[in-house]
């Protein structure tokens, strides 16, 4: 028992360093740095289009790398691929499984892929000859449900799942290239970097984790959050993380100075956050909340800027266009809706 | 042999809805008999019932509260009805808050939502069986359809279940009239919330389950603690920069693309969500000429901003075809060629690379240094899709730290800015604006898109660089010429 002493209070006292040695880089807080920085005004933003045509709650959405198409997934078995600027559907495409939890769209337009309570990660042929969309590939290997997916490039796809790992597949072989493991809980979602050197996966543990994808490494964890992390996002310089928990606030991390730098909270928020994503510039975030709100944030401020009321039930997924145009939100009442 | 049907939502696992304290303490809050809302009594017929609440009253304590404004507090108290804290004494089916003199009242905590303990049919039958026993035929068509399947699959227990309703309807005859009544509504609020009526929104739809429990101790071994130990060291050994200068950097990032949110500043010559028109799209699309004073200041931001441009790319290469050093950027392109592409292609991409850039005496040989060029080609030995990192990287710093900077001082940028369009805003009326939303067409396929671009990648590619060695074969065989005339 002696050596199981020693060992536990070397990692207490490994624990401590760590805290002192970020102490030390913390030379100043936000609100220092943005002291000078001009409020942003109150931001509104109105529906434009709203996508129907879903029978049941929408899981999941995803902005594709062209201006106005992405893809839905619900829990009718359905994966939609709109053009929301018509309020077209391109591809209906039916799933074998309809407990559907995730869903993505390669930056070339091609592929588009989606998984949930059936563990597998199904990858779809947008391309096919005569229109016909098919399954091209199935990714089974988690042993828990998947919760989320981004591909990084045509050929490979990273996903995250109930099992507590991430994996990286070949996507043309089927086969696992690495695994992530790591988390002590479910593994809730995943953001890929702007460079696609590394991604970021949040997890029922509490924390956050950063890893580098061709190693395989984790570089960073970051805790502070009370509850569930259940949404992740890259600031879009590459060098902070955002992350939304159940215990209702928001928080940015910055990875270069392995810092907590700001808390999202208000006393009026209670429900907890579902989803986020940040403006093109960063300045504003946008996070989707239980009690059937999006919220707007000034990032650098941390107040309230505005809010997006329409849905009906609890807001599931969010995402910003890729040239930062307008906002598309998925809700449980099977509407997606844009904002500009 | 027991059947235990857990349909908790995972509630066993830790406390799954982490709202529910904060609403708690607001309650209880609310509550105060000095600092709370006020409450007042209600008369039914002959009874009269004590603390009831108006839906104003509510809205005004939560806004003064919170110091937000009315819908906001409406919002806030909505919640409270959702989750059965407060509950409606008319229209009870309605879990929302009006703020006008409707009439709420604070639920007991013993039927406040629970994290201890699940809720079981078990009780929603015996709830439902009272109901029956009391009057029959007062069920509703939803609470019927449950009562019959709970009599089919709880029939093992349904002596019991039975028992217990006619208990329970006999101690509820000795009440007195007001406990009674209170004691009603009451249950048939919290039922209300956990068993909703069919086509509403109900707060305790907690969506799929969770599948570990974070609340299991991982069991210390010294296995653990040495992982641990590892990952603490590596991680107090990493490089930090001070805080400051990060917050500076973001803040820096934040400012410079402050004019290219949409969300914050106006969009030339207008937002194609908000007319219609889609001409800020065809002005920015990648494959056109003349690019927007937008977009051509976007490539001063940063080396990354310039080369995910094809446009940028465009006037980057011209430049160095100037310099004479355009293998740089073709390199670079080759080797992301690499790293995006099927992995059947690898190792012939990645030996026309060697020939075509790494090898002594290659035609378009790039300046990498002698350790990074040792480390390349033994690793092209057995390609891989990295292969080529060191060197691309290599390559990235040269291009940006030397020829970036002067690329923006050039006369080709120089020609970009003096040809960047400059559109003017639209002026759209009523009328064009509903003429627009007529003639919307879908938008091209990014498919398409990318087959247009890839089909102009290769129309550059077949009108070529200059090949050196050809340029040099040329020049010998004229002096060659010259020789022989002399």
């Amino acid at each position: 028992m002696g050596e199981m002493e020693q060992l536990r209070k070397e990692a207490e006292s490994l624990k401590d360093q760590i805290i002192v040695a970020r102490k030390g880089f913390a030379d100043t807080t936000l609100q220092e740095a943005v002291a000078g920085t001009a409020v942003v005004s109150r931001v509104q933003l109105k529906t434009r289009k709203t996508l129907r045509g879903h029978l049941a709650k929408i899981y999941a959405m995803h902005w594709g790398a062209g201006l106005t198409q992405c893809v839905s997934a619900s829990q009718d078995g359905k994966l939609i691929v709109w053009d929301t600027l018509s309020t077209n559907k391109v591809n209906a495409i039916p799933l074998k499984s309809s407990w559907v939890m995730t869903c993505a769209y390669a930056p070339s337009g091609n592929l588009v892929a989606c998984g949930g309570l059936d563990n597998m990660c199904s990858i779809y042929n947008l391309k096919g000859k005569d229109g016909n969309v098919k399954v091209m590939r199935e990714l089974a290997s988690h042993t828990g449900y998947l919760s989320c997916c981004r591909f990084v490039s045509d050929s490979e796809i990273i996903t995250s799942s109930g099992d507590c790992t991430c994996i990286l597949w070949d996507i043309e072989t089927g086969t696992e290239k690495t695994i992530f493991a790591g988390h002590l809980g479910d593994c809730m979602s995943l953001g890929v970097a702007p460079d696609f050197k590394s991604f970021i996966s949040g997890a029922c543990d509490y924390t956050a984790k950063h890893w580098d994808i061709r190693d395989g490494n984790c570089t960073h964890t970051l805790s502070g959050h009370e509850s569930d992390v259940n949404a992740i996002g890259f600031f879009p310089n590459g060098n902070g993380i955002l992350t939304g928990s159940d215990d209702a606030t928001c928080k940015l991390y910055d990875l270069r100075s392995d810092q907590e730098l700001i808390t999202y909270q208000d006393a009026t928020i209670m429900c907890g956050v579902t989803s986020l994503a940040p403006s093109l510039s960063g300045r504003l975030l946008l996070a989707g909340y239980d009690d059937f709100n999006v919220n707007i944030w000034d990032a650098l401020k941390a107040e309230r800027v505005g809010v997006l009321a329409g849905h009906d039930n609890r807001v599931s997924c969010i995402g910003v266009s890729s040239d930062g145009m307008a906002c598309c939100t998925g809700s449980w009442d099977s509407f997606l809706k844009i904002w500009n | 042999m027991t059947i235990r049907n857990v349909h908790d939502c995972g509630q066993r696992h830790r406390p799954r809805v982490a709202c529910l304290k904060k609403v708690e303490a607001l309650v209880l809050e609310m509550q105060d008999p000095t600092s709370g809302v006020k409450s007042q009594t209600q008369r039914l017929v002959i009874t009269t019932i004590p603390h009831a609440l108006t839906g104003e009253d509510v809205v005004a304590w939560i806004a003064k509260r919170f110091n937000v404004d009315a819908a906001e507090g409406c919002a806030i108290g909505t919640m409270m009805v959702a989750f059965g804290y407060i509950y409606p004494l008319r229209d009870h089916k309605r879990l929302i808050l009006k703020s006008d003199a409707s009439l709420y009242r604070f639920q007991t905590p013993y039927f406040w939502p629970a994290q201890q303990w699940p809720v079981e049919d078990t009780d929603y039958a015996i709830y439902l069986a009272k109901r029956n026993i009391r009057k029959n035929g007062v069920l509703e068509l939803h609470e019927q359809e449950q009562y019959n399947n709970l009599h089919k699959w709880l029939n093992h227990k349904w002596d019991f279940i039975v028992m217990q309703a006619k208990e329970q309807y006999r101690a509820g005859k000795e009440r007195k009239k007001p406990d009674r009544v209170v004691f009603d509504c009451q249950e048939r609020a919290y039922w209300v919330v956990h068993r909703p009526p069919p086509g509403s929104v109900s707060a305790m739809d907690l969506g799929l389950l969770r599948l570990i429990d974070p609340n299991q101790e991982e069991s210390e071994t010294s296995d653990y603690f040495r992982r641990i130990i590892i990952f603490t060291e590596q991680c107090i050994m990493r490089p930090r920069v001070k805080s400051s200068v990060s917050l500076g950097a973001i803040v820096k990032y934040i400012t410079t693309y402050k004019l290219h949110d949409a969300f914050l500043s106006p969009v030339l010559p207008s937002n194609p969500w908000l007319t219609d028109d889609p001409a800020y799209w065809d002005l920015n699309s990648l494959t056109i000429d003349n690019p927007t004073r937008m977009r051509v200041e976007r490539w001063t931001f940063s080396f990354g901003e310039l080369l995910s441009d094809p446009r940028g790319r465009d006037g980057f290469r011209l430049f160095l075809k100037k310099e004479f050093s355009s293998e740089n950027l073709a390199f670079w392109e080759a080797c992301e060629a690499v790293k995006w592409g099927t992995a059947s292609t690898i190792h012939e991409k990645a030996q026309q690379i060697y020939k075509t850039f790494l090898a002594r005496g290659a035609p378009r040989w790039i300046n990498i240094d002698g350790k990074t060029m040792e480390v390349t080609v033994r690793g092209l030995k057995h390609p891989h899709r990295y292969v080529l990192d060191a060197a691309q990287t290599h390559i990235y710093m040269l291009m940006k730290k030397d020829k970036y900077g002067r690329y923006l001082k050039s006369p080709v940028y120089m020609d970009y800015q003096r040809r960047a369009t400059d559109p003017e805003a639209h002026n759209f009326t009523e009328t064009q604006l509903a003429q627009n939303a007529k003639n919307r067409r879908p938008s091209l396929s990014p498919i398409i898109l990318r087959q247009q671009e890839e089909e102009q990648q290769a129309k550059l590619e077949a009108s070529g660089p200059v090949d050196l060695t050809q340029v040099m074969s040329k020049l010998d065989k004229r002096n060659m010429l010259k020789e022989g005339q002399k």
